[in-house]
């Protein structure tokens, strides 16, 4: 069964701004899923419609088998939401927030308090309890609604940008804790503009902009696809021509440098040896952006291209 | 059905977790909602009552303290009650905790009776104030306790609502204010709080029959000394239908998410 089910998922704003263009998503349970792209690609825009916090204009949204539309309540119990911005109430304590989400989920205050305790020491925050959460650092604020999304144990838990504005160590023991949230069973999407976050953690990858989805594959497909690197390469003399040469992409950036890209089966050797037979010697040597980052960079350009008026945007 | 049956147990418990964090908030906040109802009302029973009433004649053969310490009582869980919900859930709407209650499978019945009920508690623990400190002034009798406490229950319930309704449309703090000073205080005011509407002149005591609030006031009044301007049938069917009135319109604007979601 899917965890989540979206089909010709359409949204217009009240100024009639296009956020969602017809997005057709399929996630399987227990999958570790990336939803990847720049600011104001419509990620938000999508996770709010499943977790009903925006009306949709049309399409349809089903989560753990259970249609949006006909089964409101049931598909609202399969999720846990951490929004992007903080959205508890900063003048209550930290455990009462824990506590009152579990008791609006229907779970018996007894209960909900065993359950709170468990949920707020998993992400280290046992020792807060008491502190009114306005006084949290924001990295502990990310953490509070981690364990407030966890606390009637959905099946499907949806991250949106859950470690922006979040220092390295910490993002680093958030990525620790959602994989072993996925290890339990549970279906992760998150939501980034980092990549080097989807490349870590995620198994499927979607890329999202303006409002469509560009790419929606595994992440090792992806990975052995933009596996050719990008290298800058100095000269020693200066060049007129572009040189050809076989199985690479060559360009000339100016008369000392010179932009290839290689493919995993060339390798940078073979490269020189044959920019060397046509008299051309290589001086420095410099990486391009990662291969994840050129490849987003490249979707993006193109989605731009076919879409006049995104590119704008 | 199995399905239905835990959706009945789980809407009672979400229910019981907004209604007893409404509580707790205001009276985690005492000295904002509870103390100044108690100290304004002990200055109008001290100076309209005590002083200045000793001039006033009796009314309908009552004691002039005795005549306005219900109307004074209920002018407090009027304002209390409406005051909780719409500045409660107006706040939920700013800082956007309102959108746990959104994403959580929560019934729009659930959030409305625990907003509206934390008014009505709100409402109903203010007036059992102003009606203690008024034992200080005078021997108060209560006549009829059950149309007593039903009216004082179904004017909390009216008021909560419409405080909820505000709170719904509002868009800034202004917002939440404008309709209790110039809707509700003059309507209170002129609602026979001070007064019985015999003493008025006829043309605007046709006017004051169309004030709703009047017969809220008299149906309580009644509830203590037993007199009352309106008919009580009349006052309970008013307050009915417009509770109905009221809680349709929540629910709708609840249901459609208006002022919240877009
Ligand atoms: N409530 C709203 N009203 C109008 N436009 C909105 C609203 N929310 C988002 N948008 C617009 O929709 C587009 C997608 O936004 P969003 O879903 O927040 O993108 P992302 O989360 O990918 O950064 C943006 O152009 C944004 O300005
Ligand atoms: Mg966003």
């Amino acid at each position: 069964m899917s965890a989540l089910l979206l089909r010709d998922l359409r949204k217009t704003y009240g100024n009639r701004l296009e956020a969602l263009k017809g997005v057709d998503l399929e996630i399987p349970e227990g999958e570790f899923f990336a939803l990847l792209g720049p600011n104001g690609a419509g990620k938000s825009t999508l996770i709010s419609i499943v977790s009903s916090l925006v009306n949709k204009t049309s399409g349809r949204v089903e989560v753990c088998g259970y249609d949006l539309d006909r089964d409101r309540e049931a598909a609202k119990r399969c999720i846990g939401l951490v929004p992007q911005e903080v959205n508890f109430n900063q003048f209550e304590k930290v455990a009462n927030i824990v506590i009152n989400q579990a008791g609006y989920y229907g779970i018996p205050r007894r209960e909900a308090i065993v359950r709170a305790e468990r949920c707020l020491r998993q992400v280290d925050l046992w020792d807060k309890r008491n502190v009114v959460s306005r006084q949290l650092s924001g990295g502990m604020k990310r953490r509070l609604m981690i364990a407030r999304a966890l606390v009637h144990d959905p099946r499907l838990l949806i991250l949106d940008e859950p470690t922006a504005g979040v220092d390295i160590e910490i993002r680093h023991s958030m990525w620790e804790f959602l994989r072993s949230v996925n290890r339990r069973g549970t279906t992760v999407i998150l939501t980034t503009h980092y990549l080097e976050e989807a490349e870590n953690l995620c198994r499927h990858i979607a890329i999202i902009d303006h409002g469509r989805i560009v790419v929606n594959r595994r992440m090792q497909e992806l990975l052995a696809e933009v596996q050719t690197q990008r290298y800058t390469l100095e000269l020693k003399y200066p060049i007129s021509q572009v040189p050809v040469i076989e199985g690479y992409a060559v360009e000339r950036e100016d008369a000392y440098t010179l932009i290839a890209e290689v493919p995993p089966e060339g390798g940078v050797h073979g490269l020189f040896t044959r920019l060397a037979a046509q008299g051309i010697e290589v001086q420095g040597i410099r990486n391009g952006s990662s291969r994840l980052e050129q490849y987003f960079m490249r979707l993006i350009a193109e989605s731009g291209d076919r879409d006049g008026a995104g590119a704008a945007a | 059905m199995r399905k239905r049956g835990w959706s009945g147990t789980g809407q009672w418990i979400a229910l019981q977790t907004i209604l007893f964090k409404e509580i707790g908030r205001f009276f985690r906040i005492w000295p904002q909602t509870i103390l100044p109802a108690a100290v304004t009302n002990a200055l109008y029973l001290l100076i309209f009552g005590a002083l200045m009433g000793q001039r006033i004649g009796p009314i309908h053969g009552i004691a002039y303290l005795d005549y306005i310490v219900p109307g004074i009582a209920l002018m407090s869980v009027i304002t209390n009650a409406y005051s909780n919900v719409v500045s409660s859930f107006y706040s939920t709407k700013f800082q956007r905790h309102i959108e746990e209650l959104i994403t959580a499978p929560v019934s729009e019945w659930a959030v409305l009776a625990g907003y509206v009920g934390g008014g009505v508690v709100r409402g109903l623990v203010v007036g059992a104030v102003v009606v203690a400190t008024a034992g200080f002034f005078t021997q108060l009798q209560v006549a009829h306790a059950g149309v007593l406490l039903a009216m004082g229950t179904l004017t909390a319930a009216l008021f909560a609502l419409a405080g909820f309704i505000n709170a719904v449309y509002a868009n800034s703090f202004d917002d939440i204010s404008i309709v209790p000073n110039f809707v509700l205080t003059p309507l209170v005011y002129l609602g026979g709080v001070f007064y019985s509407i015999e003493l008025l002149p006829s043309w605007w005591r046709t006017v004051s029959m169309g004030n709703p609030i009047l017969y809220m006031v008299n149906a309580f009044r009644y509830g203590f000394v037993g007199v009352s301007d309106v008919r009580l049938d009349v006052a309970f069917a008013l307050i009915g239908g417009l509770i109905v009135l009221l809680l349709t319109w929540a629910y709708v604007l609840l249901r459609r998410g208006t002022g919240i979601k877009s």
